[in-house]
């Protein structure tokens, strides 16, 4: 490999970069673009839930315990319904989520000491949302029946007791439990894979539609001098489109950075340069530009949404699933990204991560290069 | 009319099946989709790995212990011996929770004294975190309640003058039933959902390609010399994308009853004119894009950007009501918003048409306005 040739393609390159003025800007602003709309859109925060009060009892006890629920800034409490139907009907409109449905004889039972049951109505077809809202009713239950059996022991026996084991519940690295801060940080490796993939899968397919190819190999250039010139022309695209969603993470999003800022470049650098690669070896197989986008989009968007772990839990897959997303290179730079931002984490921990993404850079630059042989041959 | 219909429906059909490529396009993106939200797409938290630091050492810290194994949710995966250990389990994401029993946890409860046990949850994953606060803490309340009957029962009888004292205690039980689907499983909510995407998906991006392909190799020139009438051309490239729609949907509703077992306790006649409505929505947004591109490469590209948002903000994975306010209404442009709901609502609420007319109008009207317009365009391009 020869240093000048490479510095020679990399500037015939970057020329037809700037000069496609159309393209150049739309590779700057579908990232913004991107992050913005998934940044907002992408919230699994469940709070105000929308709830339905059906009080058999109409007792001062059971409005104190509706009061409960009211108090939680998790539930939004619709109205007072004085039937089964009109929670039905919320339920099939889609209005409310929730339903708590108190029985006749609750202040009878709470008076006397006995054990009292309250109805929790949840519509389960979001089935995250509704496990969400249950645990948080489950826990205002739970706690209102604590506060109740005390206070009654208090009374009958004349002495102070209160919860005899507290449950300290702390929580790291995302504090307040915002899902944004656990969405941005891993969108940016996805949006990062997509544009990189897309911005190059053209590159090759389009001098062999033009028919530039045969000038080039005309020329003593050899087949991983263009692979490497190619990619560093697009890697100044793909760096700036990285500093860009970097700052919008940090600065719209308010998303807590923690790590080390060295650390964040370097590993960029690398996954950034096999997500080029990547889009290269597909540009050298497809020939033709559309196909290229096509194989571009779905093996780069696809993947890297559902099996990186970005949003849907590796850990809750099945084996087999598990083992493919071993094969998904996102999946180790959102590690890398989250760890950076959310935990502060550095080499000492993110190691293998780094050298995976390296290895698949590697590898793919080796294999574009051969196949870009190939093809010249 | 109907014969030049036809030969055009013909003509398309050979020439989109002719490629091995395109045929795959058209059936294996559905199946993909299908098996990823079948299978991938999960935000319960189900398997937690825990670390459990005993310092206690008591039958009343094993005991806490058999609690959080016994809920079935909770993995035992590491024994840490200090905060150290700890810290590091949860950088390295080892562990999604860590336990801290403190010494004398057990000496107090045996006293009667009040104690405390520490949850750290690593809260990268917000949505799983607030799942396992809200398990690790229900453990704790049960466990704290039978503590506190144990010990406070007889204290109470103790210290009561007469000696027969009402031990009964006062107890709220929060009973959940969960509707449409009890066991609150994701696929059953995704799987539904795919339906939709896949119909918006597929129609878009071939409808897109249909017309500015015979632009962009000259043969758009050939069909206008024929006595074919634009009107006839537009349904002649649109019918066989429709037909394509209404297989994937049956493919993928088959594999969502027969490998999922997603419920579907509504009507399936509605759900077929519910599809209907939206393909005339689908199909003229791509003809719209395709009329306006000029080459291939450009029409891919618009559909790539209608449809990332269309899917975005529909709520297929992400729900409506937790977007920002001004979002929320953006979403209510949304066509695929509406399907969804209709769609979701057949499978899993078994609702008819006395609950989603509204849905089904709204669709009705997009169908319409977006195919006369697109139409209309094709038209004026044409002449």
């Amino acid at each position: 490999m020869n240093a000048r040739r490479t510095r020679a393609v990399f500037q015939k390159e970057f020329r037809h970069v700037l000069r496609d003025a159309r393209s150049l800007i739309m590779a700057l602003v579908l990232p913004m673009f991107l992050m913005l709309l998934f940044g907002y859109a992408l919230n699994l925060d469940v709070d105000r839930i929308p709830t339905l009060v059906y009080d058999q009892d109409q007792s001062a006890a059971s409005r104190e315990l509706v009061q409960q629920f009211r108090g939680s800034r998790f539930f939004e409490m619709e109205g007072l319904v004085d039937n089964y139907a009109a929670i039905e009907r919320g339920f099939d409109r889609s209005k409310i989520l929730m339903g708590l449905a108190i029985p006749r004889d609750y202040s009878r039972r709470v008076a006397a000491g006995e054990k009292a049951d309250v109805q929790i109505l949840l519509d389960g077809s979001d089935s995250n949302t509704a496990s969400i809202a249950l645990g948080y009713a489950n826990l205002v239950v739970l706690d209102y029946s604590q506060k109740l059996a005390s206070s009654g022991r208090n009374r009958t026996a004349g002495m102070r007791l209160s919860n005899p084991v507290e449950q300290q519940v702390r929580v790291l690295y995302n504090t307040t439990l915002e899902s944004k801060n656990y969405v941005v940080p891993g969108l940016i490796a996805v949006i990062l894979m997509i544009i990189a993939a897309l911005l190059t899968s053209l590159t090759i397919a389009r001098e062999w539609e033009m028919g530039t190819m045969e000038q080039l190999m005309s020329t003593p250039v050899r087949p991983a001098e263009i692979v490497l010139g190619k990619m560093l022309a697009f890697f100044v695209v793909g760096a700036i489109d990285t500093v860009l969603s970097v700052l919008t993470g940090i600065f719209v999003f308010n998303i807590p950075f923690r790590g080390n800022v060295w650390f964040l470049i370097v590993t960029s650098c690398v996954f950034l340069s096999g997500a080029l690669f990547w889009g290269i070896l597909l540009s050298a197989v497809a020939k033709s530009q559309l196909l290229a986008f096509q194989m571009g989009i779905l093996s780069s968007f696809l993947p890297s949404f559902m099996l990186s772990g970005f949003i849907y839990a590796i850990e809750n897959m099945p084996g087999v699933i598990q083992g493919i997303t071993r094969f998904v290179p996102t999946r180790y730079f959102v590690t890398i990204l989250k760890g950076i931002f959310l935990k502060g984490v550095g080499l000492e921990v993110l190691w293998s991560e780094l050298l995976l993404l390296a290895a698949f850079s590697t590898v793919v630059f080796l294999l574009a290069t051969r196949k870009l042989k190939q093809k010249l041959a | 009319m109907w014969e030049r219909i036809l030969v055009i429906v013909n003509k398309e059909v050979n020439q989109v099946l002719r490629h091995p490529r395109m045929r795959t396009m058209l059936f294996v993106p559905p199946l993909i989709q299908l098996i990823v939200f079948g299978y991938a797409v999960n935000l319960d938290a189900d398997n937690i790995r825990f670390a459990w630091m005993d310092q206690s050492h008591t039958p009343a810290s094993r005991e806490l212990l058999a609690q959080f194994q016994g809920s079935r949710r909770f993995l035992l995966a590491a024994l840490p011996q200090n905060e150290t250990e700890i810290q590091n389990l949860l950088d390295k994401g080892d562990v999604q929770a860590a336990i801290r029993v403190l010494p004398g946890f057990g000496s107090d409860i045996l006293l009667g004294r009040n104690t405390a046990a520490q949850v750290v949850i690593d809260g990268t994953n917000s949505n799983s975190a607030s799942l396992i606060s809200s398990y690790a803490s229900s453990i704790m309340a049960h466990y704290a309640q039978t503590v506190a009957n144990k010990q406070q029962g007889p204290r109470a009888m103790a210290q009561a003058e007469s000696g027969t004292l009402n031990l009964r205690t006062t107890q709220v039980d929060a009973r959940p039933r969960v509707w449409f689907n009890p066991n609150l499983i994701s696929r059953n909510y995704f799987v539904p959902g795919v339906v939709a995407n896949i119909i918006m998906i597929v129609t878009v991006m071939m409808t897109a390609m249909a017309v500015v392909r015979e632009k962009e190799i000259g043969t758009m020139e050939q069909l206008m010399v024929t006595p074919i009438r634009p009107i006839e051309l537009m349904i002649g490239k649109m019918l066989p994308f429709a037909v394509v729609g209404l297989m994937d949907m049956g493919i993928v509703t088959a594999g969502a009853l027969l490998i999922f077992h997603v419920p579907f306790r509504g009507s399936f006649g509605l759900l077929i004119a519910s599809v209907i409505l939206f393909l005339l929505t689908s199909l003229g947004a791509g003809l719209f894009i395709s009329t306006i591109s000029q080459t291939q490469q450009q029409a891919i590209m618009s559909a790539f950007l209608f449809a990332t948002p269309t899917f975005m903000l529909s709520g297929f994975a992400f729900p409506i009501r937790n977007m920002p306010v001004a979002i929320q209404y953006v979403t209510y442009l949304n066509p695929l918003r509406y399907f969804l709901e209709i769609v979701r609502g057949i499978f899993l609420k078994g609702v008819g048409v006395s609950v989603l007319w509204p849905q089904l109008v709204i669709l009705a009207a997009y169908g319409t306005v977006i195919m006369g317009l697109s139409a209309l365009s094709f038209r004026k391009k044409l002449d």
